[in-house]
C-alpha cells in the first residue's frame, strides 16, 4: 500500500481552480521532487497535502499517517531571519508539545536532530546570526522533530550558494536513504535539485504528471 | 522622595498605579507577538475604535467600559478576518478603521448638545478617569493574560515564529489569533482612560521594540519586555506627578528615551 494516495484531486481558492485531476502515489521511502514554473500551483499542492487547503473534490489518503506527524519545512523567506530566538527554541517548537513545559524526551529529540544535521554547535546561537544555509538546517531540524516518516520541503535550496546547496541536498538524501524518511521536495533548481529523487511530479497547466526520474529525463530530452 | 510619598497619599494615584502597572504588563506580553508578527498597528486601530465607542457611550449615558469591550472585540475580529482574506492589505485596513472611528467619535461629540465631554481626556488620557471598576477589570485581565501566556507559551512562540508551520503540526492558529485579538481589545479599552486613545498602543509596541534591541532569544525578549514596560510606566507616572504633565505622554516619552539610548548603545557595540 502506498504511503500517500492522491485521487482525482481538485484544489482551488474562492471559485478559482488551481489544480484539477491530480492523481499520484508516493511509496514509503520514496524521494519525490515537485517541479513546475512559478505560480503553477506547487505550493498549493503541498498545502493540500498538509491539510492547510481543503480540496474542492477528490481525496488524499495517508494510510495510517496522521497529518500532524508530517514534517514540513516552509520556504526560508517566509520566516523572519531577524526573529529574536535561539536555535534551540526554534527546533523545540517542532515537537508536538502538548504540555506546559517541554519534556526531557522532547528536548532530547531536538538535540538529536541538531546532532543529526551537524549543527549542535549552533544550539544557543540566535537565528539572526546564522548564514542562509545554517538557517535552512535549523528549519529542517525543526521539521524533523515532528516526523520520523515523511518530510515535505518547500524550496529548501532557495537563496543558497552552490556549496550550501550541495551540503543540504546531501543531508536530505541521507535522511531518505539512511533513515528511511519519505521526502517530497519542491524545487526550482533544475540543474541538480530535480534529479536527486527517484520520482518527479511536474505541475503544469493546472494538472500534474507523476513519473520516475529516468522517464522524466527521457521525456524532457525527447521534447 | 517626599514627592513620591505625597503622590501615593492620593487614592486616585494608587488606582492609576495599579491599573497602569497591570495594563503595562499585559500590553507588553501581547506586544512581543504583535510586533514580531508585524501587526503593530492593530493596537492603534483598536484604540481609535475604543475612542468612538467611549464617545457613543457617553452620549447614550451607558457605562463606557461595558459598551466598548464587545464592540472593540468584534472590530478586532473583523480586522483579523479581512487581513487573512487579503482583500484589503492589513495596513490599509487598520488605517481605514482607525481614521473612520476617530472622525465618527469626534463628530458625535461635537453634534451632541448638553453633554460636557473633554475630548482631550479621551485622546490623551486622564489619571482622574480611572475608577475602581478599572482596577477590578485590570486585575481579572492580568490573571487571564498571565495564565494563558504561561500555559500556552510554547504554542505562542511557535505561532509567532511561523504560523504556517504551526498549522501544519496541528496547532489551532485561528483560535490563538482570536484569543490574541480579544486580549488586545481588552488591554486597549481598559488602558485607554489612563493612557489616552492616541497613546495606549505605545504600551504594546515600545517595550517589545526596546527588548528586541537588547536580547536575541524569545524568552529573554518576553521577560525583558514585561520588566521594561512596568518600570517605564512607574517612572513615567512619578515624573508626570512631579512635573504635572499628562501621564500617558510622559510614559511614552520615558519609553522613547530608553529606546533611543538602547539603540545608540547597540549601534556602538
Amino acid at each position: 500500500m502506498s504511503l500517500i494516495e492522491v485521487k482525482d484531486l481538485k484544489i482551488g481558492y474562492e471559485g478559482h481552480i488551481v489544480l484539477d485531476k491530480v492523481n499520484f502515489n508516493i511509496e514509503d521511502g520514496e524521494f519525490a521532487v515537485v517541479v513546475g514554473s512559478n505560480g503553477a500551483g506547487k505550493t498549493t499542492l503541498i498545502k493540500a497535502l498538509l491539510g492547510l487547503v481543503k480540496p474542492v473534490s477528490g481525496s488524499i489518503n495517508f494510510n495510517g499517517l496522521k497529518q500532524e506527524f508530517i514534517g514540513y519545512m516552509p520556504q526560508e523567506t517566509k520566516v523572519d531571519s531577524n526573529f529574536p530566538a535561539s536555535v534551540f527554541e526554534i527546533v523545540l517548537s517542532g515537537t508536538l508539545n502538548k504540555t506546559l513545559f517541554y519534556t526531557k524526551k522532547e528536548k532530547k529529540l531536538a538535540l538529536d536532530n541538531l546532532k543529526l544535521l551537524g549543527i549542535s554547535n549552533l544550539k544557543d546561537k540566535s537565528f539572526g546570526e546564522l548564514s542562509g544555509g545554517q538557517r535552512q538546517k535549523v528549519l529542517l531540524a525543526r521539521s524533523l522533530c515532528s516526523t520520523e516518516k515523511l518530510l515535505i520541503l518547500d524550496e529548501p535550496s532557495n537563496n543558497l550558494d552552490r556549496e550550501s546547496k550541495k551540503d543540504l541536498y546531501e543531508i536530505i538524501q541521507e535522511l531518505n536513504k539512511m533513515h528511511n524518511i519519505t521526502i517530497i521536495m519542491i524545487t526550482h533548481d533544475l540543474d541538480h535539485g530535480n534529479l536527486i529523487g527517484n520520482k518527479i511530479i511536474s505541475v503544469t497547466d493546472g494538472t500534474v504528471i507523476s513519473e520516475s526520474t529516468e522517464d522524466f529525463v527521457r521525456r524532457v530530452h525527447h521534447e | 522622595m517626599s514627592n513620591i510619598i505625597e503622590m501615593f497619599s492620593y487614592s486616585f494615584m494608587i488606582k492609576a498605579l495599579i491599573v497602569g502597572v497591570l495594563i503595562s504588563l499585559c500590553a507588553s506580553l501581547i506586544g512581543v507577538s504583535t510586533v514580531l508578527r508585524k501587526n503593530s498597528m492593530i493596537g492603534d486601530g483598536l484604540s481609535h475604535v475604543a475612542f468612538m465607542t467611549f464617545a457613543l457611550a457617553t452620549i447614550l449615558h451607558v457605562a463606557p467600559l461595558y459598551f466598548s469591550i464587545p464592540i472593540v472585540i468584534v472590530v478586532s475580529f473583523l480586522i483579523l478576518r479581512l487581513n487573512s482574506s487579503n482583500k484589503i492589505h492589513g495596513d490599509s485596513m487598520i488605517a481605514l478603521v482607525s481614521a473612520s472611528s476617530l472622525a465618527i467619535g469626534t463628530f458625535l461629540i461635537s453634534i451632541t448638545k448638553g453633554v460636557n465631554i473633554d475630548i482631550n481626556n479621551y485622546l490623551f488620557g486622564s489619571i482622574l478617569g480611572v475608577d475602581i471598576v478599572d482596577v477590578i477589570v485590570s486585575i481579572i485581565l492580568t490573571v487571564i493574560v498571565l495564565f494563558l501566556y504561561l500555559v500556552f507559551y510554547n504554542k505562542i512562540f511557535a505561532i509567532t515564529f511561523d504560523e504556517t508551520f504551526s498549522k501544519s503540526i496541528g496547532i489551532k492558529t485561528n483560535v490563538y489569533n482570536a484569543v490574541f485579538a480579544i486580549l488586545c481589545s481588552l488591554v486597549v479599552v481598559v488602558g485607554m482612560r489612563l493612557m489616552g486613545s492616541l497613546l495606549i498602543s505605545s504600551l504594546i509596541i515600545f517595550p517589545a521594540l526596546i527588548s528586541m534591541q537588547i536580547f536575541k532569544k524569545f524568552k529573554s525578549v518576553v521577560i525583558s519586555s514585561v520588566i521594561i514596560s512596568v518600570l517605564t510606566f512607574i517612572l513615567g507616572l512619578i515624573v508626570s506627578f512631579i512635573f504635572s504633565t499628562p501621564t500617558g505622554a510622559t510614559v511614552v516619552i520615558v519609553n522613547i528615551i530608553l529606546f533611543v539610548v538602547v539603540k545608540i548603545i547597540s549601534m556602538l557595540k
